[in-house]
């Protein structure tokens, strides 16, 4: 039986995450792990089109990287015996039969330990996101470099140097300790949280959103929770995602053109992706209790959407004190910006405005594209047109994203 | 990409027969491993047809069938809904289902695999 390359591509998306994690525990080496998991690859792409596909090719692929890792052993051992001059022992030592043996146990222990060392902070934020993308996604090269528009080369090099950089610092091959614990956590969930970010408003290019870079952060963040169970953060960013994914079709219109949360047609949201987010934000707020963290109340905000038939039943008052308490806990002038339409929305144009007034004198978010559109906005419902279509215009020049460039400039077009 | 797989029902399932518990406890862990992954967004499944009814449709007109319904292998007995990069990655789980190891001699089981439309651009 022949088996197309296609095939033998999604069995390799599902088995290579935990490929590459049960061999970077045999080799303490995510790098080294993660080319022997693309050399059992290519062996697979020889042998299976002929062979067929193993009953069960996780296992067959697990065995062909692990046999090459022993040989690396031998040859090593061999290589450093030779070097000292004594030439006895020329088996592998007992203990790397030992490690093999074991590595069918925790595979979900070993797939957290290579979230956290792809998220580590040694490696350059935007190698995280590859890496993260690359390792624990299963997302080859080219599908990376693709969802993020630059050349397949860029992203190889920037996964090559990510694992110079985890090799260089010594980054051991393990779940953070407690002390560092929480921290980590948070820039794991801030990898996942970019990757949804990229798909959801493309920061450049034609197409207003990417939505299979969204489901890839939103399945990453499925295997996170499962990893995860008792981290209320956790299951507070799969929420927020599953409610954010639930929107996506909405979004954009039929000529590609974005369509703001007011005027998207709630029938095409996705109640099946809402009743998951709803649910994983239920219990991210039975674990955290009275503390609830940001991605947990950016989730209740997104839920405040997604449970109001319409954009005129939202509610607005509640929209804006979850602002104000994720403010008080993550204070930004991005959040602040948000907590200005959501009080313009609950109080009337001229109490958002305030507040995006302050914002605008204090300089900060100078060249971001929304203080403009946001102010924009508020003055044009205040009837103040003139300074709308200026701010309009501004918020135009500073957007990369086209789709996004062209309603601003509709807007404006309305205004006078 | 979403996914249906659709489980056919056999006379074994229509006549309301449960699987060992063994069979059962083997397709949980299976459905742990698919949520585990990040891929399965939701699953069920259904009773008997002789507990259903069909609705026939022909103009204005609107007539009742009672359950329990013939074809047995076109029927559909349960459901797991995927989201996936693509039908291969789909059919690949599909082929990984728990399903007639236990059967037997000559007995087949049936899972469809199906993507649903996909509204967005």
């Amino acid at each position: 039986m022949t088996e197309p390359r296609v095939a033998i591509e999604a069995v390799f998306r599902i088995e290579f995450p935990r490929l590459v994690a049960g061999l970077a525990r045999l080799t303490r080496d995510v790098g080294r792990a993660e080319e022997l998991a693309q050399d059992a690859l290519v062996v697979a792409l020889e042998r299976w089109p002929t062979d067929g596909v193993p009953d069960n090719p996780g296992s067959w692929l697990m065995t062909t990287a692990k046999r090459r890792a022993i040989d690396d052993a031998r040859h090593q051992r061999i290589a450093s015996v030779k070097h000292a001059q004594i030439a006895r022992e020329p088996e592998a030592p007992p203990v790397v039969d030992a490690l093999v043996e074991q590595l069918d146990d925790d595979v979900g222990d070993d797939l957290l330990r290579l979230v956290f060392v792809a998220c580590h902070p040694v490696v350059s934020f935007e190698a995280r996101v590859a890496l993260t993308l690359r390792l624990v996604g299963g997302l080859t090269t080219a599908e990376i470099a693709r969802a993020f528009l630059v050349p397949e080369p860029t992203i190889a090099k920037r996964i090559v140097r990510a694992k110079q950089a985890l090799a260089a610092a010594g980054v051991p091959f393990e779940v953070p300790r407690a002390a560092d614990r929480a921290e980590r956590l948070g820039a794991v969930l801030e990898v996942i949280y970019l990757i949804f970010s990229e798909g959801h408003v493309a920061t450049a290019g034609r197409a207003w959103t990417r939505p299979e870079l969204c489901d890839d952060a939103v399945r990453i963040a499925r295997v996170l929770a499962g990893l995860q169970p008792d981290e209320p953060e956790v299951h507070g960013l799969v929420a927020l995602l599953e409610l954010s994914a639930a929107r996506l079709a909405a979004r954009t219109g039929p000529d590609g053109a974005p369509i703001l949360l007011a005027d998207q047609d709630r029938s095409r949201w996705d109640r099946l992706l809402i009743r998951r987010g709803l649910a994983a934000l239920e219990r991210a707020e039975q674990l955290a209790g009275a503390d609830p963290g940001p991605y947990q109340l950016e989730a209740a905000i997104a839920a405040c959407h997604a449970r109001a038939p319409t954009a005129a039943a939202t509610e607005w008052p509640r929209i804006a004190a979850l602002y104000t308490r994720l403010a008080q806990i993550t204070p930004s002038p991005i959040v602040e910006l948000n907590r200005a339409v959501a009080v313009a929305m609950a109080f009337g144009p001229a109490a958002g405005l305030e507040l995006v007034d302050a914002l605008a004198a204090s300089g900060e978010l100078a060249t971001y594209h929304l203080l403009p559109a946001v102010r924009g906005d508020l003055l044009a419902k205040l009837g103040r047109n003139d300074e709308a279509a200026r701010e309009l215009r501004r918020a135009a020049e500073l957007t990369r994203n086209e789709r996004e460039r062209e309603v601003m400039l509709g807007r404006v077009a309305t205004l006078s | 990409m979403k996914v249906m797989l659709i489980l056919k029902a056999t006379p074994q399932m229509e006549a309301g027969e449960m699987p060992d518990p063994g069979e059962i406890a083997t397709m949980e862990k299976f459905i742990q491993e698919m949520h585990k992954a990040g891929v399965l967004l939701d699953a069920g499944g259904l009773m008997p047809s002789k507990h259903g009814a069909r609705v026939v449709y022909a103009g204005k007109q609107r007539s009742v069938v009672d359950g329990p319904f013939a074809e047995v292998k076109e029927l559909i007995a349960g459901y797991w809904m995927l989201q996936v990069k693509d039908l291969a990655e789909a059919v690949e789980w599909a082929k990984r289902l728990p399903i007639g190891h236990g059967a037997p001699n000559g007995a087949e089981s049936v899972v469809e695999v199906r993507p649903m439309w996909d509204f967005e651009p």
